[in-house]
């Protein structure tokens, strides 16, 4: 890491609806930061270089990879992580889903899954099942070969579909 | 002891049924814990300078660049490391002649493959470790390469270790019969080469490891993604010279294993050395390329293999001759001799025949050590036999289904023995082909098929029949000399309030073993699985146990819970019985009460037993035993292993032009024996099937003639995402084990065993009236553009 990588940068933003205010080495990825800084381990490093989805997070509404993108680039962001996520109960439907179709096995790209998941269906209607994969086919898994997290995210379309008809 | 597994009225009848698993809801809610989310007061972590070469000696290491980074607390050397682990050999003793020299964590003065770790740099951040590593300065002189599998026994072939004689690890010949008469006689004989690509197993979380060393007590603490933390209790205890009871090895969430993290890796022992060393916790995290270049690598095979038929499509004769280069050391302590092993003797499996000869050769070269991952052996064996029998089909001018019909053991023919020695001690070919002809409707399926041709596309059915090793008896490595145990413990305890906590020496990875032992305590004891507290994967608290290798878990660690689960319940009863001055059998324990048994009628929730017991003691009789708390441990002993079976279709287009191959379905079914939660067992088979279909189609590691690794990223080695993958529909047959209460059989690998050889079987259905033909996986568009003669150089 060359020595402007080593430079501290001041950011402020907010993370799951609070307030956060760090100091930043400039190179530090945004998963890093997360995950040691903040102590929001729920999403994951596995590549490392954009191609799995196990950090995917989401940053100004948009799911990111918190691999890519520098934590000195969050200064102003809006960050959503799959705690928060939970704790405001915006994606429980998709999680119950999860649960009883058994979308996840070692879960370790499950949070990722989520945020994917949770940026198509906010699109609304009910995907195609080609659509769905397609869409989730920047996260891999290698348990559950993907039928059952197609199936959930399937029932959840449909079920909001359908109360956003009634 | 028995439980009426085919009343599904029974009271507490939760095995079979899905469930939901205990663990699930936190992990969608990102509250897992997995090694790397673990930070611990006075942390260290390490990073390993690797080799850049296949083959190179170590003349200095020079790490005065480094000595400037912030936060760079140490660097060791292998001989600084050598002092304080002792070196490894994986051999086995039953694997007569397997050889491979002493293995250190790190290497001393001679690295054999690219990935060996050289120096380790421990430093307060991964950061600043990776930073020192970079400055590092290792003097190599490059050294001869052995890289080809098929010439590495060549008189011109450099000695890969000198002092091992040859680069021959393990032969082993098995002959059964009169083969050559067999085929000297034969109606038809058909030969083809096979090859199975290398793969790893890229677990979505690295290896990881995190190791603590307290001096004053003495004691290491291993946070560890491993499957089996006994197992590397002993490694750890035997290696860094520390009793057993002073090393805990605590399992908590694993992000994937597939047999990957069932494996001493050197880093990882390293790791434990410094921890011992500084005497504070040092953590090791691999990355990707880590991933890449140093977990084990699998399926490296050339087989040339043929069959021999009569006039009426019966099996004759197998002859097969595997090869297979497993890098430069045999793994610790399973060994590297196993997937050639379980070719010999799973080649044919399906098949009732009397002529079998089988040979497997196991040699060394300078490439990343491979060892046993998910279905070992299984994809290898199956692709050849099936492979062979779909050739041998058309030749006679046969249906693949009626060949297979006319061969398969039939239903009632158990217990057998096969050619290749392998005791069954009960199957369901014939069922289970029948099942899947009627879920995929096989008939309707070939008329498809010639509909789409006559427009002039090319779709291919593919079926493959197999056989799956599972719940292995100490006759898989025991027997050898490995302290690998195949026994497996639980032990199931009441607390004051009723509820019910169950320890288990096997555990999970994400399968659900959580759920399946919850369901089988709860149902042993009498609660609802809600009340079940499972706790996996801690060598300080657990039964002693094998963990969760060779679909082992459900056979071996539910049986033991189940026998623990109904010894407690007979402990309840007693002290029930005394309680309520009532006969013991004439109660029961239901949904947490004790319950009269004939009419249901509620006598007294767990909750006031346990009140009594804990509390009030005083009010018992004296001399009533109270032990609230059970163990129990579980062994296979009539067979060696317990052997599952069944049959995978895949139907498929393959696009002529380009060679793109476009999964349309696949189905299995298969006969795990007892099945305890329906969802699981499924979802193990996509989840293998996927698996499976990834070693088909994309997934090989490539490295060039000096021995570099090419592909060693995740943009590079391809795997399956979910756009590629088909819907699969899986069905059961269910032929419980005999040998034991709970009649479960192993279903973690069925997928994985069948997929590539459905797969390959439908591609060459789509070519044949095209005359090409493919049988070296995966089956890259590359590849099927040469089979039809498209791209020739
Ligand atoms: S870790 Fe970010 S995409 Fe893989
Ligand atoms: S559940 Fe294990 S990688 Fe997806």
């Amino acid at each position: 890491m060359s020595e402007i990588f080593r430079a501290q940068v001041d950011i402020d933003l907010r993370v799951n609806g609070e307030q956060v205010a760090a100091r930043v080495i400039a190179g530090q990825h945004v998963i890093d930061f997360l995950r040691e800084e903040l102590g929001l381990t729920g999403a994951h490093a596995s590549c490392e270089h954009g191609v799995c989805g196990a950090c995917t997070i989401r940053v100004n509404g948009q799911a990111v990879r918190g691999c890519l993108m520098l934590a000195a680039q969050l200064d102003g962001a809006e960050v959503w992580t799959v705690e928060g996520l939970s704790d405001n109960n915006t994606i429980r439907d998709l999680q119950d889903a999860f649960v009883a179709r058994n979308a996840l096995q070692c879960g370790f790209c499950t949070p990722g899954m989520l945020v994917s998941a949770e940026e198509l269906l906010a699109q609304g209607g009910i995907p195609e099942r080609g659509k769905i994969r397609e869409h989730m086919s920047g996260n891999y898994c290698r348990c559950t070969g993907y039928e059952a997290i197609v199936d959930a995210i399937e029932t959840v379309a449909r079920q909001r579909a359908g109360k956003a008809n009634s | 002891m028995t439980v009426q597994f085919g009343n599904p009225d029974r009271p507490n009848s939760y095995i079979g049924k899905t469930v939901p698993r205990p663990n699930a809801r936190r992990l969608v809610e990102g509250r897992g814990k997995y090694v790397d989310d673990i930070l611990l007061p006075r942390m260290v972590h390490v990073v390993f300078v690797r080799c850049p070469f296949a083959h190179a000696r170590i003349n200095g290491i020079d790490i005065s660049g480094a000595k400037s980074v912030k936060g760079l607390v140490r660097v060791f050397t292998g001989a600084e490391l050598a002092e304080v682990c002792t070196p490894w050999v994986a051999v086995l003793a039953h694997l007569k002649g397997l050889k491979s020299p002493p293995q250190h964590p790190m290497a001393i003065d001679r690295a054999c493959w690219v990935g060996e770790p050289v120096v380790a740099v421990v430093a307060t951040s991964r950061a600043a470790a990776e930073d020192a590593a970079g400055l590092i300065e290792v003097d190599y002189d490059p050294l001869p390469v052995v890289g080809d599998m098929m010439t590495a026994l060549d008189k011109d072939t450099p000695v890969l270790h000198p002092e091992m004689g040859d680069n021959l690890a393990f032969q082993r010949l098995h002959e059964e019969g009169n083969v050559d008469s067999a085929f000297a006689s034969a109606h038809k004989v058909v030969s083809a080469r096979f090859r199975t690509a290398r793969h790893t197993g890229v677990t979505l979380e690295p290896r990881s490891i995190l190791v603590d060393w307290n001096p004053a007590e003495r004691q290491l603490t291993a946070w560890h993604a491993t499957q089996a933390p006994h197992m590397m209790q002993s490694v750890l205890a035997t290696h860094l010279e520390v009793p057993e009871s002073r090393v805990r090895v605590i399992c908590g969430d694993v992000g994937g294993s597939y047999g990957i993290k069932v494996h001493v890796y050197p880093d990882e022992m390293a790791t434990a050395a410094i921890a011992k060393i500084m005497g504070r916790p040092v953590k090791f995290i691999a990355d990707r390329l880590e991933s890449f270049s140093t977990d084990i690598h699998a399926r490296d095979h050339e087989i040339e293999a043929r069959i021999a038929v009569d006039e009426a499509g019966n099996i004759l004769a197998f002859d097969i001759d595997d090869w297979t280069a497993i890098g430069a050391y045999s793994v610790y302590p399973r060994t590297s001799a196993i997937e050639g092993n379980q070719v010999v003797n799973l080649c044919g499996g399906p098949y009732d025949f009397a002529n079998y000869r089988a040979k497997t050769t196991v040699v060394f070269q300078n490439k990343t050590p491979t060892c046993q991952y998910r279905a070992v052996g299984h994809p290898i064996a199956v692709a050849i036999t099936e492979g062979l029998v779909d050739m041998a089909a058309a030749e006679l001018g046969m249906d693949p289904v009626e060949i297979r019909r006319r061969n398969m053991y039939a239903d009632d023919s158990y217990p057998v023995t096969s050619p290749a020695k392998m005791r069954f001690e009960g199957l369901s070919h014939h069922q289970s082909m029948d099942k899947l002809m009627q879920l995929m409707d096989y008939d309707a399926l070939r008329v498809d098929q010639a509909e789409a041709r006559s427009r002039g596309v090319h779709r291919g059915i593919g079926i493959a029949s197999f056989i799956e090793l599972t719940n292995p008896s100490p006759f898989m490595y025991g027997i050898g000399g490995a302290r690998i145990s195949a026994q497996d413990g639980c032990t199931v305890r009441m607390d004051p309030d009723g509820s019910i906590v169950a320890l288990s020496g096997v555990t999970e990875q994400g399968q659900g073993t959580e759920a399946m032992l919850s369901q089988i305590v709860a149902e042993g004891v009498g609660v609802p699985p809600s009340n079940v507290r499972v706790i996996t994967g801690d060598t300080q608290v657990t039964p002693y146990g094998g963990g969760t290798w060779a679909s082992r878990g459900a056979g071996i660690g539910g049986e033991a819970a189940l026998l623990s689960a109904r010894a407690l319940r007979d402990s309840i009863l007693e002290i029930a019985a005394a309680m309520l001055q009532a006969d013991q059998v004439s109660l029961d324990i239901r949904d947490g009460a004790v319950v009269d048994n004939d009419t249901g009628a509620a006598r007294m929730p767990l909750e006031e037993l346990g009140r009594i017991v804990y509390f009030r003691g005083d009010t018992l009789p004296e001399g009533l035993p109270r032990e609230l708390v059970q163990t129990r441990h579980y062994i296979t002993s009539e067979y060696p292993f317990a052997f599952t079976n069944g049959v995978q279709a895949s139907y498929l287009e393959v696009d002529t032009e380009t060679g793109v191959v476009t999964l349309l379905k696949h189905w299995c079914v298969e006969d795990c024996g007892r099945i305890i939660n329906p969802q699981l067992v499924d979802e193990q088979i996509r989840g293998g099937i996927v698996q499976g279909l990834g070693g088909a189609l994309f997934e090989e590691i490539h490295y060039d003639e000096d021995g570099q690794l090419l592909n060693g990223s995740m943009a590079d080695y391809l795997v399956p995402m979910a756009a590629e993958m088909p819907d699969m529909v899986i069905g059961h047959v269910e032929t419980p084990t005999k040998e034991s209460t709970l009649g479960a059989k192993g279903a973690g690998e069925a997928g994985t065993a069948g997929a590539p050889a459905a797969v390959m079987n439908a591609i060459n259905d789509a070519l044949r009236p095209l005359g090409a033909q493919v049988t070296e996986m995966p089956f890259t568009p590359e590849r099927i553009l040469r089979a039809l003669g498209a791209i020739e150089d």
